[in-house]
């Protein structure tokens, strides 16, 4: 039986030079197929910025606005205050970094783009380090992984560094939409960017992307390790929508050990550390599960954000006062 | 080639597609689909990276072999387990 | 229409003539006045311009580029150390050829803070492809706004350009300011016609990874655009004095140069004082001139090589320190006139930095100091002017 269950044109072309099961490829062409063709994208450095390939070539059927490290959340500012200043409508900005230029280097610009709400979706390919340099840690890169700057996990304190709830940051920033996607599940993150796609303001989508050449596996196995993050809960998949935790699949249905053991760059991870791995697991959950009972309709945490006032509307600061109970 | 100064854009902005690149030169192990066996469930269709798994119009797979890695994704995550991995040396 | 205004509301204004479609700024004292009456004139709805204020100066340019690769009509303002923070960003503008146009307000860097005119900010980003262009009045604030846009937007050069202005100086101080009407703006800078631009249409992607073997041509093709800019700015600068009435010269604006023995060669605000004390010394009987570097990028060595051809000697007054063996404008000229026969004597002074105020009687001992070079060869290449505690031009009353 025939099925394709997610779109079917393809925005990338053969012939670009990203590693043999990349899954940082297999987020911009899921990525691509969800929004189609009347996009934009930024792109800082990162493995994204060299593989579409050597000028002249050029791999995406899109058009790609390349940008410096830190500057992908203000270059998605840009690209759209330049379309609305030319009166250019329908066409979506897409931001599409990786982990280090996101969560490190880049997130000061994306926060200030953020709380501005500019109209954008912002991508980030979470490969768990900086991939494209050759596999330093990031603010991504979770605990007990091997890294070039973190050979001996556990050594240090460096390894025992979470990994930035890049979610959380973003959803105290009150954006509409922000979401985890995992490329294991291409349906849940068509479905995802599409949601987004719908929605004006930041949008945020969080996708892991297993990298074979810096986690350490053959390069069959990006589809399962992508499943075995989610389903043994290290990533979990859900959404926050309007200040609502939405958890997309809770069963729970392989060991954390299944999951590290597929992956060279926990080959050497002390015991304790694995430990310590399950205990921020179980935290997490119990942080995720608790948020979407306490913002559920209904619930306590429901209330939306205020609303700001029109723009031009001169605030009387004295007003504010009287307000307040 | 490389291009004489002249015939260049004045910003640097590509003008050409990847499509002519052999990546498929990359290989050291080739999938090769025993179609007896597959039910055209298409997920090597969606889970291959490069996209170079076309559909044909009976709904098969056809893999590109101009282009294709080896990654061997498609391998592991067939169903029917029809997909084998080949030596390139191997006819 | 005449109106008394600030350096940094001319500039406004000449943002606001020139129909920027995109604003991308961030607060440092002393530009900030100038995006201030920007948001007032885009919140009153006097202004259709999109605002953005963003969260550091390296990201007010990264916006910008962006905006002007969708073939949007782009500005920033910034000082010191914002234009220092945007110092990638500068190279990346001019390597994409885009044409953002920015105002530096001229200001010294820290530490220690320090607020006031030097020219070090703007000096240290000469190697970025940005063209420069120094001004003395606000009026030529709001002139080379619109200038800048014209020249920056042309096919021939497509870079980005900087107009500077000296802090506090210009940007706080109110002269009088002629405001064109928008009707004749619109007929010397008309609408901005991207060469390319990034569109869903027809993708391409800008900026993406060049080889060694392929990347050399991309900055041999920027050469090229540095070395029409010349043209392009003095036909530029004709078209705007037939358009408003106003001449400003040339990339170098020359004062009583022709029969000089001796000149001054200054850029900013000082070369007023400079103008004025060489009044005085030419009343008393000295031919001395005052040569206003207008243009440093690109450097106009044909401008330099003539004056070299007939003025004996040099002296270079110079609002930074570059920490070279001379000063930046120093060298460079030195290096134009290296290609002459008989090359003029010339000699460095340093003044006025970190905002100490440059004063007549310091600027006409430089000139009696460079008739005494010309009489008796160079004692020294380069003078500290106005340092507490260090005498200089010994010998000279």
């Amino acid at each position: 039986m025939t099925r394709k269950t997610i779109p079917e044109p393809e925005y990338v072309l053969p012939g670009h030079s990203a590693c043999p099961g990349c899954g940082g490829t297999l987020a911009i062409r899921y990525m691509l197929k969800a929004l189609g063709p009347e996009v934009i994208i930024a792109v800082p450095a990162c493995c994204w910025a060299i593989v579409p390939g050597y000028w002249p070539q050029c791999a995406l059927r899109v058009p790609v606005h390349y940008n410096a490290f830190e500057a992908t959340g203000a270059a998605i500012a840009g690209l759209r205050a330049g379309l609305d200043a030319l009166g250019r409508k329908g066409v979506t900005v897409v931001g599409f970094a990786g982990d280090g230029g996101t969560v490190d280097i880049g997130l000061q610009a994306l926060s200030h783009s953020a709380v501005r709400n500019v109209d954008a979706i912002y991508v980030m390919y979470d490969n768990e380090a900086y991939m494209n340099t050759g596999v330093q840690h990031s603010g991504e890169t979770p605990i007990g992984a091997w890294t070039t700057t973190t050979p001996v996990p556990g050594a240090t304190l460096r390894a025992r560094e979470p990994k930035k709830d890049i979610i959380a940051i973003l959803a105290a920033h009150q954006i509409p939409y922000a979401a985890t996607v995992s490329v294991g599940f291409p349906e849940d993150f068509v479905k995802k960017v599409q949601k987004a796609q719908r929605v004006k303001g930041l949008k945020f989508i969080h996708a892991l992307t297993p990298c074979p050449a810096g986690w350490r596996f053959d390069s069959s196995k990006t589809i399962q390790v992508a499943k075995l993050a989610v389903d043994c809960g290290l990533f979990p998949l859900y959404e926050v929508e309007n200040g609502r935790w939405i958890i997309s699949r809770k069963t729970i249905h392989h060991t954390l050990d299944a999951y590290l053991k597929v992956q060279g760059r926990y080959g050497r991870t002390p015991p304790e550390i694995v430990q310590l791995i399950q205990q921020q697991i179980d935290a997490h959950w119990q942080r995720l599960l608790a948020l979407e009972a306490f913002t559920a309709a209904g619930a306590p945490g429901s209330a939306p954000a205020p609303t700001p006032p029109p723009s031009g509307a001169a605030v009387d600061s004295r007003l504010a006062q009287d307000a307040a109970p | 080639m490389p291009v004489g100064y002249e015939e260049m854009p004045e910003a640097p902005g590509t003008t050409a597609s990847t499509e002519e690149v052999q990546t498929g030169l990359w290989r050291t192990l080739r999938p090769v689909i025993d179609y007896a066996k597959c039910t055209k469930c298409l997920l090597c269709w969606k889970f291959c990276p490069d996209g170079v798994i076309a559909v044909l119009e009976d709904s098969r797979p056809e893999i590109d072999l101009y282009h294709c890695k080896g990654c061997g994704i498609c391998a592991n995550e067939c169903p029917p387990k029809c997909i084998a991995m080949v030596r390139e040396e191997e006819p | 229409m005449k109106q008394v205004m600030t350096g940094n509301t001319a500039a406004a204004w000449g943002v606001r003539l020139a129909r920027v479609d995109v604003i991308a700024t961030y607060p440092i004292t002393p530009q900030t006045t100038i995006m201030e009456k920007l948001a007032e004139w885009v919140e009153k709805g006097e202004f259709p311009a999109q605002y953005i204020q963003t969260e550091s100066e390296h990201s007010s340019l990264a916006a910008c580029i962006a905006a002007a690769s969708v073939g949007a009509r782009t500005y920033t303002a910034t000082s010191s150390h914002g234009l220092a923070l945007m110092h990638e960003l500068l190279l990346w503008a001019s390597g994409a050829r885009l044409p953002v146009v920015l105002t530096d307000v001229n200001r010294a860097l820290a530490p220690p803070w320090n607020i006031w005119t030097d020219h070090i900010d703007t000096v240290a980003e000469r190697d970025t492809g940005c063209l420069q262009l120094y001004c003395e009045s606000n009026q030529e604030v709001l002139d080379m706004m619109l200038f800048a846009y014209r020249v920056a937007e042309d096919r021939q050069v497509l870079l980005p350009m900087m107009v500077i202005e000296d802090a506090f100086v210009l940007s706080h101080t109110s002269e009088i300011v002629d405001v064109p009407s928008q009707e004749i703006v619109d007929q010397y800078l008309p609408k901005f016609e991207p060469e390319f631009r990034l569109d869903p249409s027809e993708p391409f992607g800008l900026g993406s990874v060049a080889m060694p073997d392929q990347f050399m041509e991309f900055r041999y093709r920027a050469s090229l655009a540095m070395d029409r800019a010349p043209e392009v700015i003095r036909k530029a600068l004709g078209e705007f004095e037939r358009a408003f009435g106003r001449s400003y010269g040339g990339l170098i604006e020359e004062y009583r140069c022709e029969d000089a023995e001796v000149a001054l060669v200054v850029a900013g605000s000082a070369a007023s004082t400079a103008k004025a004390v060489a009044d005085e010394l030419r009343r008393e009987g000295h031919r001395v001139g005052v040569a206003r570097l207008r243009v440093f990028r690109p450097f106009p060595v044909e401008e330099i090589r003539a004056l070299g051809k007939r003025i004996s000697t040099l002296g270079v007054l110079e609002r930074a320190y570059a920490f070279g063996p001379n000063g930046a404008f120093t060298t460079e000229i030195k290096g134009a006139l290296l290609g002459l026969l008989a090359p003029p004597r010339v000699k460095n002074y340093i003044a006025g930095l970190g905002g100490r105020d440059i004063r007549p009687e310091e600027i006409r001992r430089m000139f009696l100091d460079l008739e005494r070079v010309s009489q008796a060869g160079l004692d020294r290449e380069v003078e500290w002017v106005g340092v507490q505690g260090l005498r200089w031009a010994e010998g000279i009353p």
